[in-house]
């Protein structure tokens, strides 16, 4: 984007950050919630869209952040084991430091922990590519689910009370909501840093032509782990903070939930517009309010409706809508495009 | 002057088909050595075994003295053993210039410089080369949106940038219309005299081989068939026969 509209785009999205929760305060879990889909979008984006590996499978790091900071949370002052496996019923009671130290160290240790899964993981999946790819991922994101459900140590199917908040429920929701806002926007100007590095460029490369990076010398495989874990990273931060949030943990439609989050993260990309820096925001700010537009006007046809929206995007509106506005206003973006020629003859 | 690249009686077959069979030459350094042959004649697998694309049955492959045929793409890549591709390869949704910053030698890279910035030297090299090729003007454009011969003169500037030892060309001249091909000889011949780079070049051209190449190697039916000075080869009854199919 050309420096003006950028500085503008901030403008607006600052005062959106700051001054919507002020002015519509009870709207301030769903304007959290806002960011932590722009972070599911844009990170996302790291793989899906800049290195074209279309991952289904990126909610498990947002469970992994969610289940490793419980972890480290709850060892402050209980035995993990004893605390789960009473689900509740031990008198539970942490400090105010006690409870900041435990969130803070444990939304670090869920970013960790979550890169060190990706690593592993990536390892694995990487050796997979186009569609095999993207199932491969799923199939990893709801075994994480499965699996996480049979731990008894981690609560198993019925979850892990998180602690509570030390302080009054507003103060609580300003709390979460500026650790979504923070993480999120750390996110993107990391993002954007990294996407004008050569890092940016290989990713670029890889998605275009792999196999004639490899035949450059560039290293793909190691490009491609170290494009996940730092999608990794972030979404098992947020996971942390969301977990948190919510106050109650548990592997299907808290830590792991495959079906919503994890696709919506996919459909937000390629609404807004996926490879794109601004894309993925756009693309979660449009489809969060059609969302809870749907869910509050149309409630039964919700699901319906978002259906339709997703299914418009990929049949008549693949490139999303900043890859449209990229097509028909080229020098907003500073692109250069060849004016002599006629599009049918430029796929030559 | 040094074989940088030596084939000893290398074979490879793909199921019943006998693509290379016994196959040895040598690429000597500084200099540009050319393989014609018929279609089908195993040129672009031999190329294919010597860049680590699949492995090779039999026989070794050595590029500066390193045997290199149980290396992978990459690694060889890395070695400085480079190639271009018979079906043009550029990232065609990116600009000219960034196809170029990207191609970079990769040799000295370690994790850090993954995230190193895109430095001043690099984007001077790359308007310098881009501007060798006659592709100055076009830097900014997305390269898929090139002409076919466009994006074979981006390739190539792309392996220059890549500072190779040897350059392993597969049919530079395809697809490219007459009046560009004599500029095309032009600029292989100067990167080889002026930047250093040793060029190995399969062309089906015959006119574009005997102008470029000083050593001349001619396949058939997956053997080596001849080899010599291209004046030669020429004149070679057994490469005449092959060409015109007297086999």
């Amino acid at each position: 984007m050309t420096r003006s509209n950028e500085i503008l785009t901030y403008l607006v999205l600052g005062l959106v950050g700051i001054l919507g929760p002020v002015f519509f305060e009870n709207y301030i879990q769903q304007i959290a919630v806002l960011w932590i889909m722009v972070l599911m979008a844009t990170t996302w984006d790291i793989t899906g869209g800049q290195m074209g590996y279309n991952s289904l499978g990126n909610i498990t790091f947002f469970g992994a952040g969610m289940y490793v900071s419980a972890v480290v949370q709850i060892s402050i002052g209980y035995d993990v084991a004893e605390y789960t496996a009473a689900f509740g019923a031990i008198k539970v009671d942490f400090t105010e430091t006690q409870y900041f130290t435990g969130i803070y160290l444990g939304i670090i240790a869920g970013g960790i922990g979550a890169f060190l899964i990706s690593i592993l993981l990536g390892m694995a999946v990487f050796g997979l590519r186009g569609p095999y790819f993207a199932i491969g991922t799923l199939g990893v994101a709801v075994a994480a689910g499965q699996l996480v459900g049979t731990i008894q140590y981690l609560g198993g199917g019925s979850g892990i009370s998180m602690p509570v908040y030390p302080g009054d429920a507003d103060e609580r929701n300003v709390f979460f909501y500026i650790l979504c806002f923070v993480i999120t926007l750390v996110s993107h100007f990391f993002l954007r840093w990294l996407y004008g590095t050569q890092f940016g460029l290989a990713i670029n490369a890889i998605r275009d032509d792999e196999d004639k990076a490899e035949a450059m010398g560039i290293k793909t495989a190691t490009y491609k782990i170290v494009a996940w874990s730092i999608a990794a990273f972030f979404m098992g931060l947020i996971g942390a903070v969301f977990g948190n949030m919510i106050g109650f943990i548990e592997p299907l439609e808290v830590a792991f939930p495959t079906a919503t989050f994890g696709i919506f993260m996919v459909a937000m990309a390629l609404l807004g517009g996926k490879g794109t820096l601004w894309g993925p925001v756009l693309g979660a700010f449009v489809f969060h309010i059609i969302k809870e537009t749907t869910w509050t006007l149309l409630l039964g046809w919700q699901w319906v409706a978002l259906g339709t929206i997703i299914i418009i995007n990929i049949v008549f509106f693949q490139q999303g809508i900043v890859g449209w506005l990229q097509e028909i206003k080229p020098e907003w973006f500073g692109l250069t495009v060849d004016r002599s020629k006629n599009p049918e003859n430029s796929k030559a | 002057m040094n074989d940088l690249i030596e084939v000893q009686s290398v074979s490879k077959s793909f199921g019943g088909v006998q693509a290379n069979q016994d196959i040895s030459l040598s690429v000597k350094e500084g200099i540009i050595t050319g393989m014609i042959g018929p279609n089908g004649s195993g040129k672009t697998t031999l190329f294919n075994s010597i860049v680590g694309h699949h492995p090779i049955d039999q026989g070794s492959i050595r590029f500066e003295g390193e045997e290199i045929s149980k290396l992978r793409v990459g690694e060889i890549a890395r070695l400085g053993l480079l190639r271009t591709f018979q079906q043009t390869r550029i990232y065609n949704k990116m600009n000219c210039v960034d196809n170029m910053e990207i191609s970079v030698s990769q040799r000295e890279r370690n994790f850090s410089s993954m995230f190193s910035g895109r430095k001043g030297e690099i984007l001077d090299r790359a308007e310098e080369i881009l501007d060798f090729v006659g592709l100055y003007s076009k830097r900014h454009l997305i390269s898929g949106d090139l002409s076919f011969g466009q994006q074979k003169l981006l390739e190539f500037a792309m392996a220059l940038m890549n500072k190779p030892k040897v350059l392993l060309l597969d049919e530079p001249t395809a697809g490219i219309n007459p009046t560009l091909i004599n500029g095309l000889i032009d600029r292989l011949k100067r990167a080889n005299d002026e930047m250093g780079v040793t060029l190995f070049v399969i062309e089906h051209n015959m006119r574009v081989v005997m102008n470029l190449a000083s050593h001349v190697f001619c396949l058939a039916h997956g053997k080596m068939l001849a080899g010599g000075p291209p004046s030669e080869i020429q004149k070679d009854q057994r490469v005449i026969d092959a060409y015109l199919g007297a086999h």
